[in-house]
């Protein structure tokens, strides 16, 4: 078989300008969906203060905690690099230096991940 | 012999054969473009204080309760805050969500049908949001009886 015929994939040209859009759409998808849940779980308040109380309490269990650091790990990232997009898109030098900028993204969400994952964990397991 | 004219693209006289965007669409993709970068600019402020105000003081989550939305909800400031937010986010993500089905979604019916159920939901999240944040009752009386709590006055 010729080499000609392997399927070129699909990748457009990778690195960080790919990578970090790509994140950019699953974050933001991810974040939609917890948004509509979250609305409608915030809505019972106009059920009963019991039925809120009674969600709310899930949110609050360990592997939920857990699921509110990939949230908010989410969140951060989208939040960063979103910040990046807006550079890339309206400072002149914001192309120029968007790998550096993306580098700036992922080492402000590491940490500010670090210090909320240690707070989020206490509150979570009653530290 | 003449030479064909051939106007420069920006001087607004160019033949619409030659037109990249048909005039139905407007200008809608370049005011959702710019709306991303807005709205996107705003919401850093307000979920980064929701998350911090929510999870981060006090005692975080554990002391999410009825009580607590009805603590934030006394103030306007929250209640403006919570409704800016709302509006905000659902468009924003709403957005994102027509960008990504028209990017992936092939076939014309697919895509009318997931961009149907995305802005049923988006109306319904909205709306029923907007409603509970103006219509909120921290005292609510449910089949006669009174939810019992310090803020609310014995009658």
């Amino acid at each position: 078989m010729s080499k000609t015929l392997v399927p070129a994939g699909t990748l457009y040209r990778g690195r960080e300008g790919q990578w970090s859009w790509v994140a950019h759409r699953i974050t933001g998808v991810v974040i939609f969906f917890f948004l509509l849940v979250h609305v409608l779980d915030t809505s019972l308040v106009r059920v009963s203060p019991e039925a809120y109380d009674a969600v709310i309490a899930s949110y609050k269990n360990p592997i939920m905690g857990l699921g509110e650091l990939g949230l908010v790990a989410a969140i951060v990232f989208h939040a960063f690099n979103g910040i990046r997009v807006i550079l890339v898109d309206f400072w002149k030098k914001g192309p120029r230096y968007h790998r550096q900028m993306l580098w700036s993204v992922v080492g402000l969400w590491a940490v500010v991940m670090i210090a909320f994952s240690i707070r989020h964990l206490m509150h979570v397991f009653g530290g | 012999m003449a030479t064909p004219t051939i106007e420069s693209p920006r001087s607004g006289r160019v033949s619409p054969g030659y037109s990249r965007s048909s005039a139905s669409r407007g200008n809608f993709e370049m005011i959702a473009w710019l709306f991303m970068r807005l709205s996107g600019a705003l919401l850093v402020v307000l979920i980064f204080v929701h998350l911090y105000v929510n999870l981060v003081t006090g005692d975080g989550i554990s002391a999410i309760d009825f009580g607590f939305v009805a603590g934030k909800w006394a103030d306007p400031l929250w209640q403006i805050w919570d409704l800016t937010m709302l509006w905000l986010a659902m468009l924003h993500g709403t957005n994102g969500i027509r960008v990504i089905i028209n990017d992936y979604a092939e076939k014309n019916s697919t895509r009318m049908w997931l961009k149907g159920v995305l802005y049923t939901s988006t109306v319904v999240i909205v709306v029923l949001g907007t409603l509970v944040i103006f219509t909120f009752d921290p005292c609510p009386v449910i089949d006669g009886v009174a939810h019992v709590a310090d803020y609310c006055s014995a009658t």
